[in-house]
C-alpha cells in the first residue's frame, strides 16, 4: 500500500502511493474529479458515473479506481466534460428539481456541480413523473422528487443493529429509495441530522428542521464566488446607425423576472442609447411593431395564449432567450404537472379557502385561454437560443448577458450570479 | 417463529419463491416474517422482491400465464394471441381474474424464440400457440387439468450440425469419459490445456476461459465458487435451454473441471426462472453423479477434491445475467450489477473467488479433453477454434439449434437457415450488431459505430461467423424486407428500459430519455436534429455506463442508424424553430372535455 508511485494526471505527472483513491490523489493535488455518490471514507458506490475518466484509454470510474504506477489519466478532455454535464442535465430531466422552493438550495451537491458547469438548461426534455413525497416517517421525509439515486443513505444508514433504514425498491426507472418506518424511529436525533447531511440534495429532510444560514449565504454560495464559467454563442448582425431592438414578455411567470430587470435603476437611460423596447410590458406596445434583435421570454407555457404568444415572438425575434426558471424548465407553475387538471381547476375556482360560498362555476369561455395539460419550458415548444437561469437572475446578470449576445462577446458567469433559486 | 440462527442470505431467493408459489404472491405478513428470521429490515427485503419480476406483492393467480413480449413473438402473431387470452380468461394485459384463478402478465424473451408464440404457465411451457389451442389450454385448465400435464416439452430443433467428425456438441457423450482425465492431469496442466485450447466466454464476451481460470486460481482462499451462467436472457436465445436439456452432463462435468483446475469447493447453477421447467431433471442428474462419487467428497482425479453442485433460481432480471450481478443475486440481494473495483474471480460470491462461465463454455471443456486439443484446434478458426452453438429464430423456415464451425461464411449460414428476402439479421441480441443484408446499403460502410469492431467487408454478405470478424453470443434474429427498423429497434429500446437495473443514471435515465425520443421519431415528429441528438446521447450511456447492459444497450441503435439510412431520412424531417411534436389540440383536449362536462351540466 505504501509504495511510491507516479502516475499522470492530464499531463501533469504526480508523486502518491500505490493504491490510494484516485479522486483523492487528484484533488490533493489541486485537481477537481467532480463526483455525487463518492463520499469521504465512504466505501465508493459508482452510481453517479460523473467522476468517469479515461484511464489509459478506458473509460471508468474515478471513485472506484485506486492508483498504480504509471497509470494515464484524462480528466477534462472535451468529450469527458460534456459527459458528466450531460449526467446531471439527465439528473434534472428525471427528477423534480425546483430549486427556489427546495430547502437545501445553496447546500445542494448537484446545484452547485449545475453552476460549475454552467448548465443553463437541459438538453432532455424534463420528464415530469408523478413522484411519491412520504411524511409518514416519524422524524423524516422522503421527498423523491429531489432524489438522485446515489445510494449513500441506503449503503450508510444503519440503525444499532444492523437493519437498514433505506432501500432501493423496483428497477429501472421506476427505482426509487424507500424509508423504513420502524428503522427510521430507531434512529437517534444526531443519527437522523446525519442522515439529511449526507443527502447530497433535498431528498431527505427532518421534519421541523430550519436551515440556519439564509439563502445566499450558504456552503456553495460561498465556496463558489470565484469560479465563472464561459459561455459564448453567435451574436446579433445590425446595421451600423441601427438600435438594438429588443422585445420581452411574461408567460407564465410571476412578473418577478421582469422587476428584477428593472432593478438594474438609472442605467436603463443608458441602456435606452443602444436599445429600443418594442412589444414589451415595459412600453406596452402590445403587438410587434418591427422585426426584433432579441426576445426576452419570463415564464413557461401553461395555457393556449402563452403558446402563441411564444411562436410569435419566434417568427419575430432573431434571438430567442428564457430568463429565469419557469421559462427554463416550467418553474413553480409546472408544480401543477403532478395533478390532473380537473383537480387544479376545482381547486382554483371551486374549493379554495378564498372561494365564496357555494361556488360552482369553472369559468369557460372562448375568449379565456385554454388551459393546457401540463405546463411546458419555452424550450419544448420552440428554439430557444440562450438561457439565463435564476428566480428571479439578478437585474446586472440579465443585462450583461443580453450585452454579450447582442455585441456577439464571449461572457462568463459567476458563480454568485449564476442562480437557479 | 422464531430461529434461534439467521439462515444464511443466500437462501433468501429460495424462501421468497417458496413462498410466491404456495400463495402466488409475497404478503405483508410474509415480509414481516421473513424480515425477522433473515434479520434483516422490511424494506430492505421489499427493494429485493421488487427488484425481481417474478415476486409480486399482489396475488397473480391461481394459473400465471407469462406471454413473451419480445420482437420475434410480435412478430410471430403475439399479438392475437394476447387477445386470445384476454377473452379466454376475460380480463386483460397485466391483470388477474376476480376469481383468482388466472392472471395474464407480459415478459420478456423466455427462451424459446424458435417456437413462438409461446407463453409459460405456472413456468411451464407453451409453444407454437394459436388462438383455438389457447381456449383449449385454458378449458381444460378450467377443468382440473394441470398446466404441467398438458404442456409442451420443448422441442430441440436441432437444424445444424457439421460432419460427424467435427461437431463437438450434438452429438452422443458417455457419461464420466472426459472425467477420467482428471486422473491424469494436475490441475495447472487442465488450465493450460483450456489456455492452449483458445476457449473464451461463450455468453458473448469472449474473455479467455483458461485465463480466468488461472487468475482464480492463484488467489489463496479457504473456498471458492463456480458458478454456471443458465440467466440465458439476451432476447432470441435459447441455445443454453437445449444445452441443457441435451446435454446436462457436459455442462455439469465442464463445472467439475473448472472446480478441479481452480481448487472450487462449491458450484451453483444459476438457473433462469423460465427454465424452471429443467430444473427438476438438473437436480435428479447432479443426485446421479453424486451417486457415481463425482459430486460430494473425493472425488477420483490425481489430487483428489470435494466438490458439490447446487441450483440457484433466478426470479426475472434480465441484468443478473451479468456476472456480478448474478453474485449480489446469489447473495439474496438485489441483482444490481458491482462496482467493478475488484472481477469475481479475486472477490466474487460471498466475497470469495469465484469462476463465472456460460453453460456452453462449461460444456465445450469435457468435449475438449474427449477429443483431444489438438483435434479441436483443427476446427473452426485461428483466434475461434471450434464450434458454436447459433439459436436462430425469425423470418425463417428453419428456426431452431445450428451448431457452426467457427469461420463460416455469414451468406453461407444465411442459406441453412432457408430465409426468403433477408433483410435486417440481429446477432447476438439487441445489444449485439444489426447486420443489414440489403447489398446496395451497406457498400459504403467500413467501420461500425462500435470501435472495437470494424467491419472487414464491404459487404455484409461476405462477412465470415469468427472471432476475426462478427462473433456472436448464440443469437440470431432474422427478419426479412417487410419488417420496419424503426420497431425492430423501439422494442430493443423498450426491452433495455425494462431491464436496466436502476442504479446508474446513464443507463437508467439515458435509455429512458433515448426512448421517448424515438419515440417521437416513430410519431412523425422527428427532426434531422434528432439523430444526432441520439447519437450523441448513445455515446454518453456508453461511455460511462457502469455495466455491460448500458455499455452496449445502443449498439444495434447505432448501427440502424449508420446503414438504414434512407429509413431514417424518410422518417425525419428538416430542423425546424418550431418542435413538431407539439399539437395544441392534443394539449388543450383535457381543458376541453372538463369545460363541455361543466356546461352539459348545466343544462
Amino acid at each position: 500500500m505504501n509504495k511510491p508511485i507516479t502516475i499522470n494526471i492530464d499531463g501533469k505527472n504526480i508523486k502518491t502511493f500505490e493504491g490510494r483513491n484516485l479522486v483523492d490523489v487528484a484533488k490533493e493535488n489541486g485537481i477537481f474529479i467532480p463526483t455525487l455518490c463518492y463520499f469521504r471514507d465512504m466505501h465508493p458506490l459508482a452510481t453517479c458515473r460523473i467522476c468517469t475518466v479515461n484511464l489509459n484509454g478506458r473509460q471508468t470510474t474515478g471513485c472506484t479506481t485506486k492508483v498504480t504506477d504509471g497509470m494515464e489519466i484524462e480528466i477534462n478532455t472535451p468529450e469527458l466534460l460534456d459527459n458528466r454535464k450531460a449526467i446531471i442535465e439527465m439528473l434534472y430531466a428525471e427528477g423534480n428539481h425546483f430549486c427556489p422552493s427546495c430547502e437545501k438550495s445553496g447546500k445542494c451537491d448537484m446545484q452547485n456541480l449545475g453552476y460549475d458547469m454552467g448548465i443553463t438548461v437541459t438538453r432532455y426534455s424534463h420528464v415530469f413523473s408523478n413522484k411519491l413525497v412520504d411524511f409518514n416517517p416519524k422524524r423524516m421525509i422522503m421527498e423523491s422528487n429531489r432524489c438522485i439515486l446515489c445510494k449513500r443513505c441506503v449503503e450508510q444508514v444503519k440503525t444499532k443493529d444492523g437493519q437498514s433504514v433505506f432501500s432501493f425498491v423496483n428497477r429501472g426507472v421506476k427505482t426509487h429509495v424507500q424509508i423504513d418506518y420502524e428503522q427510521e424511529e430507531k434512529l437517534t436525533e444526531s443519527e437522523a441530522m446525519k442522515t439529511m447531511n449526507l443527502c447530497p440534495v433535498g431528498a431527505i429532510l427532518i421534519k421541523g428542521m430550519i436551515q440556519e444560514e439564509p439563502f445566499g449565504e450558504r456552503k456553495y454560495d460561498i465556496f463558489g464566488k470565484q469560479k465563472s464559467p464561459v459561455i459564448q454563442g453567435p451574436g446579433v448582425f445590425k446595421e451600423p446607425n441601427e438600435k438594438f431592438i429588443v422585445a420581452t414578455t411574461s408567460l407564465a411567470g410571476c412578473f418577478g423576472c421582469h422587476m428584477s430587470l428593472l432593478d438594474i435603476d438609472l442605467e436603463i437611460l443608458d441602456m435606452l442609447e443602444v436599445v429600443e423596447f418594442n412589444k414589451s410590458p415595459l412600453t406596452d406596445i402590445k403587438n410587434f411593431s418591427k422585426h426584433c434583435h432579441v426576445g426576452l421570454i419570463e415564464g413557461g407555457c401553461a395555457n393556449s395564449e402563452n403558446i402563441h404568444v411564444l411562436k410569435e415572438f419566434r417568427k419575430k425575434c432573431d434571438i430567442l432567450i428564457s430568463f429565469g426558471e419557469c421559462a427554463i424548465m416550467g418553474g413553480i407553475p409546472a408544480m401543477r404537472n403532478f395533478v390532473p387538471l380537473e383537480e387544479c381547476l376545482e381547486e382554483a375556482y371551486l374549493n379554495s379557502t378564498t372561494s365564496e360560498l357555494g361556488a360552482n362555476i369553472i369559468p369557460g369561455h372562448p375568449d379565456i385561454p385554454k388551459l393546457l395539460n401540463n405546463v411546458y419550458p419555452c424550450n419544448e415548444i420552440v428554439k430557444i437560443d440562450y438561457y439565463i437561469p435564476g428566480c428571479p437572475p439578478n437585474a446586472q446578470h440579465i443585462w450583461k448577458v443580453v450585452k454579450s449576445i447582442l455585441l456577439g462577446e464571449e461572457f462568463s458567469i459567476a458563480h454568485d450570479e449564476f442562480k437557479y433559486d | 417463529m422464531l430461529q434461534s440462527k439467521i439462515p444464511d442470505r443466500s437462501h433468501l431467493m429460495s424462501v421468497l419463491w417458496d413462498i410466491q408459489r404456495k400463495k402466488r404472491c409475497i404478503e405483508p405478513e410474509d415480509i414481516t416474517k421473513i424480515s425477522q428470521v433473515f434479520d434483516i429490515s422490511k424494506t430492505e427485503l421489499e427493494g429485493v422482491i421488487s427488484f425481481y419480476h417474478f415476486y409480486h406483492f399482489k396475488d397473480v393467480g391461481k394459473y400465471t400465464i407469462y406471454l413473451n413480449n419480445s420482437i420475434v413473438s410480435e412478430y410471430s402473431g403475439r399479438d392475437e394471441i394476447r387477445q386470445a387470452f384476454e377473452d379466454a380468461i376475460g380480463v386483460g394485459m397485466g391483470k388477474v381474474t376476480s376469481d383468482k384463478m388466472f392472471g395474464l402478465f407480459d415478459t420478456p424473451c423466455i427462451g424459446l424464440s424458435d417456437q413462438e408464440p409461446a407463453c409459460l404457465i405456472n413456468f411451464k411451457p407453451f409453444t407454437h400457440l394459436n388462438r383455438q389451442k389457447v381456449f383449449d389450454i385454458i378449458n381444460q385448465i378450467k377443468s382440473g387439468k394441470n398446466p404441467s400435464e398438458i404442456c409442451d416439452i420443448p422441442k430441440s430443433k436441432i437444424q445444424y450440425t457439421p460432419s460427424a467428425e467435427r461437431t463437438v456438441f450434438f452429438k452422443p457423450y458417455s457419461w464420466f469419459t472426459a472425467l477420467k482425465k482428471l486422473e491424469e492431469y494436475p490441475p495447472d496442466q487442465i488450465i493450460d490445456i483450456v489456455k492452449q485450447s483458445k476457449l473464451a466466454g461463450r455468453g458473448g464476451a469472449f474473455f479467455p476461459t483458461g485465463l480466468k481460470w488461472q487468475f482464480c486460481r492463484q488467489y489463496e482462499s479457504d473456498i471458492k465458487y463456480i458458478v454456471c451462467n443458465a440467466d440465458e436472457g439476451e432476447p432470441g436465445t435459447f441455445k443454453d435451454r437445449v444445452l441443457l436439456q441435451e446435454h446436462p452432463e457436459l455442462v455439469i462435468e465442464g463445472m467439475i473441471f473448472a472446480a478441479y483446475a481452480v481448487g472450487a469447493s462449491q458450484g451453483t447453477i444459476y438457473l433462469r426462472a423460465e427454465y424452471m421447467y429443467l430444473k427438476e431433471d438438473l437436480e435428479n442428474l447432479l443426485e446421479k453423479y453424486r451417486s457415481h462419487g463425482y459430486l460430494g467428497k473425493n472425488i477420483p482425479a490425481q489430487k483428489p477434491f470435494d466438490f458439490d453442485i447446487y441450483i440457484h433460481l433466478g426470479a426475472g432480471a434480465y441484468v443478473c445475467g451479468e456476472e456480478t450481478a448474478m453474485l449480489n443475486s446469489m447473495e439474496g440481494k438485489r441483482g444490481e450489477p458491482g462496482t467493478k473495483e475488484f472481477f469475481p474471480v479475486q472477490k466474487g460470491y460471498k466475497g470469495k473467488p469465484t469462476v463465472v462461465n456460460n453453460v456452453e463454455t462449461l460444456a465445450t471443456v469435457p468435449r475438449i479433453f474427449e477429443m483431444g486439443v489438438e483435434n479441436w484446434l483443427k476446427l473452426g478458426t485461428t483466434k475461434t477454434p471450434g464450434t458454436k452453438i447459433l439459436s436462430v429464430s425469425g423470418d425463417c423456415p428453419n428456426k431452431g439449434i445450428y451448431e457452426i464451425e467457427w469461420g463460416m461464411k455469414f451468406s453461407e449460414f444465411l442459406k441453412l437457415t432457408g430465409v426468403e428476402k433477408p433483410k435486417i439479421v440481429q446477432f447476438s441480441g439487441p445489444s449485439g450488431d444489426c447486420l443489414s443484408i440489403s447489398p446496395n446499403e451497406s457498400k459504403t460502410l467500413r467501420s461500425s459505430p462500435r470501435k472495437s469492431r470494424d467491419f472487414l467487408a464491404d459487404n455484409e454478405y461476405d462477412r465470415v461467423i469468427s472471432g476475426e470478424d462478427i462473433t456472436c453470443g448464440g443469437s440470431v434474429m432474422i427478419f426479412n424486407e417487410t419488417r420496419d427498423i424503426l420497431h425492430i429497434i423501439k422494442s430493443f429500446s423498450d426491452f433495455f428500459v425494462a431491464e436496466s437495473c436502476g442504479i446508474c443514471v446513464p443507463c437508467r435515465t439515458g435509455n429512458f430519455l433515448l426512448n421517448k425520443k424515438l419515440q417521437k421519431i416513430i410519431n412523425g415528429h422527428g427532426e434531422k436534429k434528432d439523430l444526432e441528438d441520439i447519437k450523441s446521447w448513445s455515446n454518453i450511456i456508453r461511455t460511462s455506463s457502469r455495466c455491460g447492459l448500458g455499455q452496449m444497450s445502443n449498439n444495434s441503435l447505432l448501427q440502424a442508424i449508420a446503414k438504414f439510412p434512407d429509413v431514417f431520412d424518410k422518417a425525419l424531417e428538416e430542423n425546424s424553430d418550431y418542435n413538431p411534436a407539439f399539437n395544441m389540440a392534443n394539449a388543450t383536449a383535457e381543458y376541453d372535455r372538463i369545460i363541455k362536462e361543466i356546461n352539459a351540466n348545466y343544462e
